[in-house]
């Protein structure tokens, strides 16, 4: 099989995937949860179905109360409430009014978040990604730092952030889509999902980074870097196929039997384990390679 | 240590031990055998088994040790309360103690109120002093916030000279005193310090809850004095800018005792009683998040996560037995005692588990799996070259084990950034990854290899 040689074409795929994403992000952004955005948000869980005439009437007292109204989602028994900010006191008159109009409920989780608090868990949460990204560059620059000329360590380590802002990119775009179309939420546990992906994207990607440099100081220079490279993912391809395999059929069955409250965070993870699979096997190395030829190339001029 | 027979009686050694440590507390075994031929008896074991407590002396120092889950407020329920502690009116110097001593009073404050295992962190963001309060099984968040968030300064306030001029302006004073103290009230030297202890009592003649105050020595003095300059006068008490109070003096009072009765109820009395005995708070507060979690939603997201992780353990072990027959029925037993591991770290620790945490921990069994699938493929690719399966297993090992390294050694170092730069949930998460795949690495290459061996030399020889 010969993966490099077609490395356009799954490029292409790669673009053809993370591009409307990326349109999504720039024109709709993401929707994000209250955890991000400050507000609050309150679950109410009632003996009876939640039907659209209870969430009407929701909306009227809520907004009666000169309280600004995000949106009201029934949930089977649950009625999950988004707000603007509102303190305890409020919360409890709120309440009050709630049970006088749709009878019993309990308030399962109410949960408010100063505005303070939201920037500053989207700063520090891209600070640490932004950091954690750096340190991975160092680190595997280091680790690779025996490869044989002309192949550089550098190299392998931006590669191996290429393939992980690829799976970052897809994640991400197709949650803006889903956000803009479906209303699917950007929360905390998403953020926890994007964290996972990257782990395991570098753990993919270094798995073959590690082959290539086994080859590579066994052929040495004999063979072409791109057949080397070749080999190695042809190598490691039962390894990358059958631990991805496992890991979805672990999410899969979380998918179905998990429950409501994570059905998202999974899909995250499912949609960024398969993305992380394709980028250390079609991105990564590939990528390599088109590096490695330029500045053949440039050397050569 | 070469002997891999003498490696996996440690390896079960430490696995028992662990699995003493993972039972729930007060685990009651029952065994029973059918009615037995020979002696005409049931055998029976009947055993009640919690985790073994330590508590013993080492050259003076004493040890002590009990081993339980840590449950986050989202998988026990309860309620979470970021406070902003408004430094600016201290100096510099003495702010790091005016926290520590709001923290002390928070906490003194709920342990009065009862509440069990509660944790009060101090935090620091971005140079701004925080107090993380997480209450436990407590989802009524009025109670909480009213009982942590006032700073319960006690005062008492008498008249001042009338017709003299104005020392403070009416904006500054206490809300509805120069109602009752007339244009010019005047603080007294009396205050919240002064109280030796506080009560909930009640009106015998009225049967209304009220707070009773005893002064020590010093306050009993004070008071007497106040006392005595303002009989047939009215002395109000205030508490965190609010009059609660403005009774008419008929006498001295001596006895260092006196009676608030400023319309409470039963509860408003408690959480007063409990603010003056704990003291009041050195700096004022206001509340950036806050979070209550029902109990049944807290109990509800710890069975789906506790399920979660059994099925991701079982679709692990059922696929790759299925995938590398032998080989994976081995992995499997090693993915066994890696849990038993993991999970006997976290209650060592303790970790406080939350839901994020349960899954930095499944990603951490998949990244364990994916060393053992790396091992076996490179085991297989040996075998290909028809090297005999002792020598390939071990050439697997070492040809694996590169990889293993650098791609675990990436995820710790992630782990560890994140948790240095995350709060909450991303600490949750980094914390049970890295453990998880600490251990994971230790369990591809010394338990997953002593099982291969002593299987190999088994049944090869």
């Amino acid at each position: 099989m010969d993966i490099i040689g077609k490395k356009y074409l799954y490029f292409a795929i790669s673009l053809t995937v993370i591009i409307p994403g990326l349109l999504s992000l720039i024109f709709f952004g993401l929707n994000l949860s209250i955890d991000f955005a400050g507000g609050s948000r309150i679950t109410l869980l009632f003996p009876q179905n939640v039907n659209q005439k209870m969430v009407d009437q929701a909306k009227n007292i809520i907004e009666g109360q000169k309280l600004k109204t995000v949106s009201i989602e029934p949930l089977v028994k649950e009625m999950i409430i988004r707000t603007s900010v509102i303190d305890t006191s409020q919360n409890s008159l709120l309440m009050d009014a709630l049970r006088s109009r749709l009878g019993k409920f309990k308030e399962e989780d109410y949960e408010t978040i100063g505005p303070i608090i939201g920037s500053e868990t989207t700063k520090n949460a891209l600070t640490a990604v932004l950091i954690a990204s750096v340190f991975i560059v160092v680190y595997i620059a280091w680790a690779f730092r025996e490869i044989p000329k002309p192949a550089s360590s550098f190299r392998f380590g931006i590669c191996a952030i290429a393939a992980l802002l690829h799976d970052v990119l897809v994640v991400t775009g197709i949650f803006s889509i889903l956000g803009h179309f479906f209303a699917v939420e950007v929360d905390s546990l998403f953020f926890t999902a994007i964290l996972t992906v990257i782990g395991f994207s570098v753990h993919d990607t270094i798995v073959v980074f590690d082959r290539i440099r086994e080859n590579l100081k066994r052929m040495g220079a004999g063979r072409p870097f791109s057949a080397i490279v070749n080999d190695s993912i042809l190598q490691t391809l039962d390894r990358s196929l059958n631990t991805s395999l496992t890991v979805l059929l672990v999410l899969f069955a979380l998918l179905l039997f998990g429950g409501e409250s994570t059905k998202w965070f999974v899909t995250a993870l499912i949609i960024g384990v398969v993305s992380g699979t394709y980028s250390s096997i079609f991105n990564a190395s590939p990528l390599l390679v088109v590096w490695q030829e330029f500045v053949d190339r440039k050397n050569k001029d | 240590m070469k002997n891999p027979r003498v490696l996996f009686w440690f390896i079960i050694v430490f696995s028992i031990a662990a699995l003493l440590i993972d039972l729930p507390s007060n685990f009651h075994l029952s065994l029973e055998s059918p009615n037995l031929p020979l002696i005409n008896k049931k055998i029976a074991i009947h055993k009640s088994i919690s985790p073994p407590n330590i508590n013993f002396f080492i050259a003076g120092i004493h040890i002590e040790k009990s081993f339980y889950y840590q449950r986050g407020l989202d998988l026990e329920g309860g309620t979470s309360i970021t406070l902003k502690a408004d430094t600016s009116k201290i100096p510099p110097g003495s702010r790091q103690d005016a926290l520590a001593g709001a923290k002390a009073i928070i906490e003194k404050r709920i342990n009065l109120f009862g509440v069990s295992q509660p944790t009060v962190q101090r935090a620091e963001v971005n140079g701004q002093a925080r107090i993380i309060v997480d209450l436990p099984g407590i989802s009524n968040l009025n109670e909480a916030v009213s009982l942590i968030g006032s700073t319960a300064q006690l005062s008492f306030w008498e008249e001042g000279a009338t017709g003299s001029a104005r020392i403070a302006s009416s904006s500054a004073l206490p809300q509805g005193l120069s109602e009752v103290l007339g244009s010019n009230p005047v603080k007294t030297n009396l205050t919240g310090k002064d109280l030796e202890a506080s009560s909930v009592t009640f009106d015998q003649n009225t049967g209304k809850p009220q707070v009773s105050l005893v002064f020590t020595p010093q306050g009993a003095q004070k008071f007497a004095e106040i006392t005595k300059r303002n009989v047939n006068k009215r002395v109000a008490i205030v508490l965190d800018n609010r009059l609660l109070e403005a009774p008419v003096v008929n006498q001295t009072i001596t006895g260092g005792n006196a009676v608030i009765t400023g319309g409470f109820t039963t509860e408003t009395a408690k959480a007063l009683s409990i603010q003056l005995n704990a003291g009041a708070l050195p700096v004022p507060l206001s509340i950036l998040k806050e979070h209550a979690i029902g109990p049944t939603l807290g109990a509800s997201s710890l069975v789906k996560s506790l399920f979660a992780g059994g099925l991701a353990i079982l679709t692990i072990i059922i696929f790759m037995s299925f995938i590398y027959g032998r080989l994976g029925i081995l992995a499997s037993c090693a993915l066994l005692i890696y849990t038993l591991f993991v999970l006997a770290i976290f209650k060592f620790i303790p970790v406080t588990l939350t839901l994020a945490g349960i899954a930095g921990f499944i990603l951490s069994i998949g990244m364990a799996v994916d060393a053992n699938i790396l091992i076996f493929e490179r085991t297989k690719e040996e075998l290909r070259r028809g090297r005999r399966k002792d020598m390939a297993i071990e050439l697997g090992f070492s040809r694996a084990w590169t990889s293993i390294r650098d791609s675990n050694v990436s995820s710790i170092i992630t782990s560890f950034i994140l948790y240095k730069f995350g709060t909450g949930i991303v600490r949750g998460f980094a914390l049970t990854l890295a453990i998880g795949v600490l251990v994971s690495m230790f369990s591809a290459i010394v338990i997953t290899r002593t099982f291969l061996r002593l299987t190999y030399k088994a049944s090869d020889h």
